[in-house]
């Protein structure tokens, strides 16, 4: 160990030997678990039932609806970070508190009231059934659950960036002659985009993951509305270890996969900030 | 404002140049409240309005059901455990990190963020596969006769883990803003190691790490997917209070599951309130320290303002 200067603090041996043993107890053996379970897995079963049907139909679905949610979130991330950041009006406040709330919000609670606003008696519900747009027991649920529990990330990813963005770099644009709407297509919105892009990538990783609200909102149909986590806690409770565990590791994959996408994008973002 | 008036011509001019026509602004102010509105404050009245849909008598029957009661008793057991846990584990590893340099730094925090990439449902069945009947330790604990697996200790470490980077994450930056001159003066005046983060680290990181308890409480008094895994839902018993809610959703009483919901969403509102409370005072204190730097040392820019080490870029 190297240090630049010295350092008359103490605690280093005490607070770091702790902090590697919790981390080793807490998150690094139970994932050497899941690992050194997969060892017992023959190459063949693995593949056969991490690949088979009823797994690629979750694979999908959890893939398809978190990467449309995390575009949902993206645009309206991005407009409600925009008009929040920029524009002074009544109920600022109020919405801006209202953001945090799926954070804070437990997803069971999430998904069981998204799942009764969206049923053919719901408060949505009532006039969206009627218009052939069913929001509960569906894909479409999965991806109303997903948008829900995904939104603070894209919003709170962007909203610092956009505060402290130079807006004299639109007065340059302005001065010279350019339109508001170019000014933004082609100087501000280049400028967030890999910010913006980081927030989609923070929502899609929130949703990949998810389980609690879709349990309510989803309906569980095998083949249909069944997103991957689900399949896990369905092997699970058949007693087929093989079976979660292979799909467990696939999931574990995506994530540690959306993970560096996401490191990767902050480099960007933050070089960008640079420039 | 009392800006020369030359400049007070540039500034609104040069606003103008940079903003939006008026139908455009308010047109996006329309369909961001509108959406916000819709799609994340009608399900928290939605929650309440269905809880008491069947009347205040029959919401406070569902809460004094025996069930009920010890699923928050359980929930509160829970947090009690791994809030304090993960608190500990934030302050000794903040401590570490913020104040001294040393090698592997980076890969530690990557370790550290781990928990929130990985899916709640596979967390909990990583502990299956670590402590259940057929797991590593699964032999040894059944020897022993301990229970971690559909049990209470399961629970909490399952808990324990979805929530771990919670606090760590809010006081690492907290105490490397901090800096640790102050710990070293501290420390050259003779005091002693712990009177020093008594007296002068904790003071500073207060509201920080505060900031990461509620957020690590709301979670962990929330957690579905880790929790569900591995607690054999066993009512009256294992049943917290977020999988109460989904036993009373499978059952017959379409107010039931809502009236204990309703729990979870206080909890959230009181959580958003704190935390409010606790952005706003940052703020203000950041703005009372600016004040106070500018009544000490005159206005900046004048003077010897340049010789702050505040204002060294970034």
């Amino acid at each position: 160990m190297r240090t630049a200067r010295f350092n008359p603090l103490p605690g280093l041996n005490l607070t770091l030997g702790f902090t590697i043993f919790y981390l080793t107890i807490i998150v690094l053996l139970p994932i050497a678990a899941l690992f050194l379970a997969l060892l017992d897995i023959s190459w063949s079963e693995f593949w056969e039932v991490a690949t088979n049907e009823r797994a690629m139909s979750a694979y999908k679905l959890s893939l398809g609806a978190s990467f449309i949610a995390a575009l949902l979130n993206a645009t309206f991330g991005t407009l409600l970070a925009w008009v929040l950041v920029r524009y002074r009006f009544p109920g600022r406040r109020f919405i801006d508190g209202l953001i945090d709330f799926p954070f804070a919000l437990p997803t069971a609670v999430a998904g069981l009231t998204l799942a009764s606003m969206f049923a053919a008696n719901g408060w949505l519900g009532q006039f969206l059934v009627p218009l052939g747009i069913r929001g509960a027991f569906t894909q479409l649920g999965v991806i109303i659950a997903l948008t829900f529990v995904g939104m603070p990330f894209a919003v709170r990813t962007l909203q610092p960036v956009l505060e402290s963005f130079d807006r004299g770099v639109e007065e340059a644009a302005a001065s010279l002659g350019s339109s508001r709407l170019r000014t933004f297509l082609q100087v501000i919105f280049p400028t967030l985009f890999p910010t913006i892009m980081t927030g989609f990538a923070l929502s899609f990783a929130r949703a990949l993951g998810e389980y609690g609200s879709i349990v309510f909102i989803s309906g569980n149909i095998p083949f249909q509305t069944e997103i991957a986590p689900q399949l896990i806690v369905m092997r699970l409770e058949q007693y087929d270890y093989v079976g979660a565990i292979a799909l467990a590791m696939v999931l574990l994959v995506f994530s540690f996969i959306v993970l560096a996408a996401i490191n990767c994008l902050e480099h960007w973002a933050a070089r960008f900030e640079r420039q | 404002m009392n800006l020369p008036k030359k400049q007070r011509e540039r500034t609104s001019s040069s606003q103008r140049s940079t903003q939006e026509p008026g139908w455009v602004k308010w047109s996006l102010i329309g369909i961001a409240g509108l959406f916000a509105v819709v799609f994340l404050f009608l399900p928290l009245i939605n929650v309440f309005v269905q809880a008491f849909s069947k009347g205040w008598v029959h919401y406070f029957k569902v809460l004094a059901d025996p069930d009920t009661i010890s699923a928050i008793k359980l929930t509160l057991l829970v947090a009690a455990i791994s809030v304090p846990a993960n608190v500990i584990f934030g302050v000794a590893a903040s401590w570490a990190i913020a104040k001294f340099e040393f090698r592997g730094k980076s890969l530690l925090l990557t370790f550290i963020d781990l928990p929130f990439s990985i899916s709640p449902v596979v967390s909990g069945l990583m502990f299956i596969l670590l402590f259940g009947v057929n797991g590593l330790f699964g032999p040894l604990l059944d020897h022993l006769g301990i229970k971690i697996i559909f049990a209470v200790p399961g629970i909490v470490l399952a808990t324990i883990f979805v929530t771990f980077p919670f606090v760590a994450r809010e006081l690492i930056p907290a105490m490397q803003a901090e800096g640790s001159d102050q710990e070293q003066a501290a420390m050259t005046m003779g005091a002693s190691g712990w009177q020093t983060f008594w007296y002068v680290t904790l003071p500073s990181i207060k509201w920080g790490l505060l900031y990461g308890v509620i957020l690590c409480n709301a979670r962990a008094m929330g957690e579905f997917g880790a929790v569900s895994v591995v607690s054999g839902h066993i009512t009256g018993l294992t049943d917290t209070v977020p999988l109460r809610v989904e036993k009373l959703y499978n059952e017959f009483d379409p107010a039931a599951p809502f009236a204990v919901a309703s729990l979870l969403a206080l909890l959230a509102l009181v959580t958003l309130g704190i935390k409010t409370y606790l952005e706003w005072k940052t703020e203000r204190d950041e703005h009372q320290g600016q004040q106070l730097a500018r009544e000490v040392v005159g206005e900046p820019g004048k003077n010897f303002a340049r010789d702050l080490p505040a204002h060294s870029p970034k």
